[in-house]
């Protein structure tokens, strides 16, 4: 490994760079350390750049360039001089105006589709990152000076390429899901899971051969066998199910790093690879564990396209419901003490938080107390409500999670269901035989009124299964679309 | 380094990644994934070693080409991903009174 023997001064400053990054997710442990942390982040970012610069260019020397007419000889000189640095500065440039732009003008609601984007970019660097590696490996320092390439890097550059590539076209495909470009209903080929897993262990396989041979077919055949899979795994996958999927390939982009990082012996790399590794495994548990799926089962797709999949057979009966108006709803939200909210995807997709906090406000002046229950799968991606309550200027202390609020429904006037649909069925509990059942739901049911918004009666929640929270004696349906109903509701309080 | 030592790196990292993050709370795990996204960028060390590398010939030139698309990529990234969780931390606020 003496290929990299790294200036000692760097790998301190990688070592540094890569314990600011633990800070930097530490710091998300509360929201007034949070933007502390975030500073962490880019600390840690700008040493790790500008040590990479300081040790790999320098300006004034001069590389012996080996004869061009000798094939086998593979350039020594890894600094780059003047010209090069240019590029990079022009590189950095043209990336960090795409990527301040973006973030500036991306509206909040569109932050799953991207982080989905995001994950891609970091997939297709750690692709590209591997294929340069392969084509020039002296640079790198993972070769000796005929270009063979080191076994240990071949393995560790294989898996890089492999999960590279399948974070790039999965969170393409996840991209395209959550903006709609694509329809969110599961696809569904014939044999998917003898293609995945054949296309998996011919992946493998080709990694270990590899080993013995480093021709290029193998190389490039492993990374587009690994483009080909991670569409192919995502394709099967219902909208609901998405914030596992964005949890999984953040993971994946973590894993892709770490195994570039083993690929450079770097440690910054290897650090931040297994922080976001775990970051997201951690993130897609949490998310199984709140719909009460195993991840294989997510995985394996399927599940949660549109309102098709009847969860009984027979036909269902027509039963009885109480239509109510923002008038009945004001009315009663003004004469209680405590109103929860609970918001879901729907709420997202009406852009209804600014004025769901203003009808929070208005009913505060009257002296209620209101509260806001978030399920943990509510939305996109993991805390996807929190983001757009917060946006709307919701004090975060005003917001609540499943476990901490659950029990208080039943000392609650009135629960106010505005865009969740699944996360308050009590099929959950009670129907063995329904597809969410285990699913930890809100009993909202408990309150003494339920004001359920809804656009219609007919659609039943992304996991086609009808909801008794609908019949119930005690719930009052507002059927309009969210925003215009909350808009309404916040005039009657006037 | 050896692999051993960087292996060792790996998976102590992995046990102080499973205890930061179960730590992380809840209301903020949208920004975690916008800050892990931006720090896993750090792939642009790799990139900027491939754009300072000298290639001759086909590959090593190509190979130049590779890194600085990638840095591209990577830069996008991390700028993005650094202002959009700042942006978004910005707006967590606890009770005015």
């Amino acid at each position: 490994m003496e290929g990299l023997a790294q200036n000692p001064w760097a790998a301190l400053a990688y070592l540094v760079a890569g314990v600011c990054f633990i800070l930097a997710l530490r710091g998300l442990s509360s929201p007034t350390s949070s933007q502390r942390g975030n500073r962490f982040g880019m600390i840690g970012m700008t040493i790790a750049m500008v040590t990479t610069l300081a040790t790999h260019f320098d300006f004034n020397k001069i590389c012996v360039t080996a004869p061009l007419d000798d094939p086998t000889y593979y350039d020594r000189c890894s600094s780059g001089g003047l010209t090069d640095a240019l590029f990079v500065a022009a590189a950095i440039a043209i990336g960090a105006v795409i990527g301040i732009v973006t973030a500036r003008r991306i509206k909040m609601t569109d932050m799953p589709q991207l982080v989905a984007a995001f994950h891609s970019l970091v997939g297709l660097a750690a692709v590209l990152v591997a294929a340069a590696a392969f084509l020039n490996p002296v640079a790198f320092g993972i070769a000796d000076a005929d270009g063979v390439i080191h076994q240990v890097s071949r393995i560790e550059m294989g898996l890089g390429v492999a999960i590279g590539a399948i974070t790039f076209s999965g969170s393409v495909i996840a991209f395209l899901k959550l903006n709609g470009n694509m329809s969110g209903k599961p696809i569904m080929l014939p044999g998917r899971h003898v293609i995945n897993l054949a296309t998996l262990a011919a992946i493998l396989g080709l990694i270990a051969y590899f080993l013995t041979d480093q021709s290029p077919w193998i190389f490039w055949t492993v990374t587009a066998l690994s483009f080909a899979i991670g569409f192919l795994l995502i394709i099967p996958i219902g909208g609901a199910d998405m914030p596992v999927v964005v949890s999984m390939l953040n993971s994946y982009s973590g894993w892709a790093a770490a195994a570039m990082g083993f690929t450079l012996h770097n440690s910054a790399m290897i650090i931040t690879g297994a922080l976001v590794g775990s970051s997201g495994a951690i993130l897609s548990y949490i998310m199984c564990r709140a719909m009460n799926r195993s991840f294989i089962s997510v995985i394996a797709g399927g599940f949660g396209g549109d309102g098709g999949s009847s969860g009984d057979g027979e036909a269902k009966e027509q039963r009885p419901w109480k239509l109510g108006s923002a008038e009945d709803a004001a009315f009663l939200m003004q004469q209680a003490e405590q109103v929860i909210i609970v918001p879901g995807y729907g709420m997202a997709v009406a852009q209804a938080q600014h004025v769901l906090r203003e009808m929070g406000d208005k009913l505060k002046e009257h002296g209620v107390r209101v509260k806001y229950a978030i399920h943990p799968v509510a939305g996109r991606m993991p805390g996807h409500m929190n983001v757009l309550l917060a946006e709307a200027n919701v004090p975060y202390d005003e917001v609540f999670e499943l476990e901490d609020i659950n029990s208080e429904f039943a000392q609650t006037d009135v629960a106010f269901i505005i865009g969740a649909n699944d996360v308050v069925n009590p099929a959950a509990k009670t129907d063995k035989s329904s597809p969410i059942y285990g699913m930890p739901v809100f009993d909202v049911g408990k309150a003494k009124t339920v004001l359920f918004i809804k656009r219609s009666m007919g659609g039943v929640g992304y996991a086609g299964v009808d909801n008794d929270v609908f019949y119930a004696d005690n719930t009052m349906m507002l059927l309009a679309d969210a925003k215009k109903m909350v808009e309404e509701i916040v005039k009657s309080l006037d | 380094m050896d692999f051993i030592s960087i292996l060792s790196i790996f998976v102590l990292t992995c046990f102080v990644g499973y205890y930061v993050v179960w730590s992380v709370t809840p209301a903020l795990h949208t920004p975690l994934m916008a800050v892990t996204n931006a720090i896993s960028s750090v792939i642009i060390v790799g990139a900027l070693i491939a754009s300072a590398a000298i290639g001759i010939g086909g590959t090593g030139a190509t190979s130049k080409w590779l890194g600085l698309l990638a840095v591209v990529m990577a830069s996008v990234n991390i700028f993005g991903g650094f202002a959009v969780t700042a942006r978004m931390l910005a707006m967590y606020k606890k009770k005015a009174r």
